[in-house]
């Protein structure tokens, strides 16, 4: 009895195998390899920079609000050249400035703040540099200006006093 | 015009030919005292035809015959020559083509050299093999057929995509296809052999060839394979645990773990079950790899075809053959011919056991990495993608004790033994861990797992060094493949935990600097070469010991299809490599820089180059015995 046993059970693992990639080849889809550019907000898991917590990045996009989602580190020479731009960006009521530290270490990031202020509403912690791959980022310093869950426009590089009036036309 | 109809007839007759095989093997079958010369020449004819038909194929290529579908969409006047034949088989219906050719090839140097077997066997082992090749000529002819005709007939193609367009990758697919489809000999052959109840030692001893020369051609292709990743997709990494690279990765554990069995079986009689389940699955494990990666369920670099007709096809086929070989399996194979009698726990047999194990572990971890996603999305329409952590927290782990049974393994003898100059074995273990201690005492993260990984790797490569230069010194075969193996797994650690990368967005005449090197964007050429315009950046790379390098990465942008790759710039000496890519950022004069410094790489490249030729060896032996 046992030996009819595993011949069946086997076939019929074999047959939910098949069923399975049958029902996959509906949805299929190409993909070739290049940088992600996707629009939308990704969903993923990240880690707050000063609490620990881990949460969804929707969590924080939440609101109608515009938002800036800004890539820095403190070892990233651009990063300092851009500082002043956010800090004037921050005194904007309507635009709330997410910050991405990658790469980097907590003690340095935070020496980095104390010394140039600290423009940002939220920071997420990545440094393994994952999060940031998520967002199709190239590097630092970066930044996304993000409304209704959606990726408005991409700075790539450090700010300049041109995007900066953009940023602002956005908003208004 | 005209290789395109003599392509597509050869192709239509060797189909009546394997129906043709069919009837001749089964009236064989029946009186068998010798072999029907008829089945030797048509199973000749078929190959011949096969080859035409490829020919015809590389032909058009050649003369840009765009009449051709295939040809249209995959080739373009202005594409170098080189490409253009390596284009026959960079696309899907060529790439089967390919396939088809290397079955018939393989079926006939089968036939020519099992003389010395019963008939039974050898036209049993035909007919299973003539049900794979006749499968391929239905799906090639039906959903995938390389001649097919357009009109009116374009003036230009639409071009090979740029990324294909590399010598490396020109080979990678028709090594690694004599890999998988040699696999496909294994298959055939021990369904046959498990039918008939002939799984013996002559047996064993027989497919032994075959299972070392398709598990050096696989281990080859993977080489390719991952070298051309490295340094065309500008990753920056050999290995991603991508679902293609996994599916190149499957067929060689299992193969890997066949070829120990076998040599079990070739000693002892026992483990046939193991054998004939690992024969069925390397082959499956093959046919699924062209499955997952051709019907667009998966995704990655080598989707050419979505097309659903093919992948159902694909699918439908697959499952017969497992359905098939489940049945063969459970209805003739008589267990009892196993006698684990005189199993002893200090034996090379017990070693080789315990390591298939770890093996088929390590294959289900990939197996289960690979094809989850596609479970989820079926079964909740959830995306997800499995990345390295999975991998490297299941079988990092595993590898420790997986490394030491392989450095003691061997010294072990068959059947029944003592460990033999223990004190010498055990100081070396000592002196493995001091000085991965030494190595690794620097680095604060995951102190103990990395010495404990470093020291068992260095345990292995201390034993085997040691037995190339030992006296009673007799297997070379499998000290070169383990020494090579015990290289690679120290040069992917070293790797991992000593590389370091830089990514940072630069302007031309900008520089970067930090602790670890100081990057200078020197300047911006620009080059034209035969089917596309580059741009190549110079840059110059100080590290932190004042060493200058100048690295010069390329942006290619090419004419047809109208895609742009980047070449990294790799300087490779013994000790590193200094990897340097760049991407265009859009619309901004900015380009995103990456510069990496990796530790062992061409290291990786040589130990599986050893690796194979371990196989090699044996296989060469193998060839003298007789």
């Amino acid at each position: 009895m046992k030996n009819k046993i595993l011949p069946f059970s086997i076939f019929f693992i074999f047959i939910i195998i098949f069923i399975v990639f049958y029902r996959g080849l509906q949805n299929t889809n190409i993909y070739t390899p290049e940088s992600k550019t996707s629009f939308e907000v990704p969903s993923v898991s990240v880690k707050l920079f000063n609490s620990d917590e881990i949460i969804n990045t929707l969590e924080i996009f939440n609101s109608d609000k515009f938002y800036l989602l800004n890539i820095w580190s403190s070892w990233c020479v651009p990063c300092k050249q851009e500082h002043p731009i956010l800090m004037e960006l921050s005194q904007n009521n309507d635009l709330e400035i997410i910050g991405i530290n990658y790469k980097d270490t907590k003690k340095n990031a935070n020496d980095f703040l104390k010394d140039l202020g600290n423009p940002y509403d939220n920071i997420i912690f990545d440094n393994k540099g994952t999060n940031a791959i998520e967002w199709g980022a190239y590097g630092v310093p970066e930044s996304f200006l993000i409304n209704n869950n959606k990726i408005i426009k991409k700075y790539i590089g450090p700010l300049s006093k041109g995007s900066l009036q953009e940023i602002k036309l956005f908003i208004k | 015009m005209l290789f395109s109809v003599i392509g597509n007839y050869s192709l239509i007759l060797g189909f009546f030919f394997g129906l043709f095989l069919f009837y001749f093997s089964a009236i064989n079958f029946r009186n068998s005292q010798v072999l029907d010369t008829k089945i030797l020449s048509f199973t000749f004819l078929q190959f011949f035809l096969v080859v035409i038909s490829f020919l015809c194929l590389v032909l058009s290529f050649v003369m840009s015959d765009f009449s051709n579908e295939t040809v249209f969409n995959n080739s373009h006047t202005t594409k170098p020559i080189f490409y253009k034949i390596a284009g026959t088989w960079g696309n899907h219906e060529g790439s089967l083509l390919l396939w088809l050719l290397v079955l018939t090839l393989f079926i006939l140097i089968f036939l020519i050299r099992t003389k010395n077997q019963t008939v039974k066997y050898r036209v049993l082992t035909l007919v299973f093999q003539q049900i794979i090749i006749i499968g391929f000529f239905i799906f090639l002819i039906k959903t995938s057929n390389p001649f097919n005709h357009i009109y009116p007939i374009p003036t230009e193609g639409l071009g090979l995509n740029p990324i294909l367009q590399d010598p490396a990758l020109a080979i990678h697919p028709p090594i690694l296809y004599l890999g998988y489809v040699g696999s496909s000999i294994i298959f055939s052959s021990v369904l046959a052999a498990t039918t008939l109840n002939i799984i013996s030692k002559k047996w064993a001893s027989h497919i032994k060839k075959w299972v070392l020369s398709s598990w050096i051609f696989l281990t080859l292709g993977i080489l390719l394979g991952s070298i051309w990743a490295y340094y065309e997709l500008g990753w920056g990494g050999f290995w991603f645990w991508d679902p293609v690279e996994n599916v190149s990765l499957m067929p060689w554990l299992a193969l890997t773990t066949l070829l120990h069995c076998i040599l079990v079986l070739e000693k002892k009689l026992i483990l046939t079950s193991w054998v004939i389940i690992l024969s069925i699955s390397t082959f499956t494990l093959s046919m699924s790899g062209t499955f997952l990666v051709r019907s667009g369920i998966l995704n990655s670099v080598h989707t050419f075809a979505n097309d659903p007709e093919r992948g159902l096809f694909i699918l439908i086929f697959l499952f017969s053959l497992i359905f098939l070989s489940l049945f063969i399996f459970f209805f003739f194979h008589k267990t009892s011919k196993d006698n684990p009698g005189n199993f002893f726990l200090m034996s090379k047999e017990t070693a080789i056991i315990i390591n298939n194990w770890f093996m088929m572990y390590f294959l289900s971890v990939v197996l289960i990495g690979t094809i989850y996603p596609i479970f989820l999305d079926v079964l909740s329409s959830q995306k997800i993608s499995v990345g390295p952590p999975f991998y490297h927290k299941l079988i990092i782990p595993f590898l420790i004790p997986f490394l030491l049974i392989m450095a003691i393994g061997p010294k072990l003898k068959w059947i029944k033994s003592n460990l033999e100059d223990k004190i010498y074995l055990f100081s070396l273990l000592i002196i493995s861990i001091l000085l991965s201690i030494f190595i690794i005492k620097n680095f604060s993260s995951n102190f103990l797992i990395n010495t404990i990984l470093i020291s068992s790797a260095l345990y292995l490569f201390f034993i085997t060094l040691r037995d190339f230069f030992s006296k009673e010194f007799k297997n070379l075969a499998q000290n070169t493949a383990h020494f090579g193996f015990s290289l690679l797994i120290l040069s992917i650690l070293f790797n991992s935990l000593f590389s370091s990368e830089i990514i940072t967005n630069l302007k031309v005449g900008q520089t970067f600097e930090d602790t670890k090197a100081k990057i200078v964007f020197e300047s911006l050429n620009k080059k034209e070469g035969e089917n596309y315009k580059s741009i190549i950046g110079n840059f110059i790379v100080q590290d932190s010991k004042g060493k200058i390098q100048n690295l010069s990465p390329e942006l290619r942008i090419y004419n047809q299809p109208n895609i742009t790759t980047s070449e990294a710039d790799i300087k490779t000496t013994l000790l590193s490599d200094k990897f340097m890519v760049i991407n265009i950022v859009q619309n901004q004069e900015f380009f995103n820089v990456r510069y990496q410094v990796k530790p062992f790489m061409l290291w990786i490249w040589i130990s599986v180059i050893l690796i194979s030729f371990g196989g090699l060896i044996s296989f060469v032996k193998k060839e003298y015995e007789k």
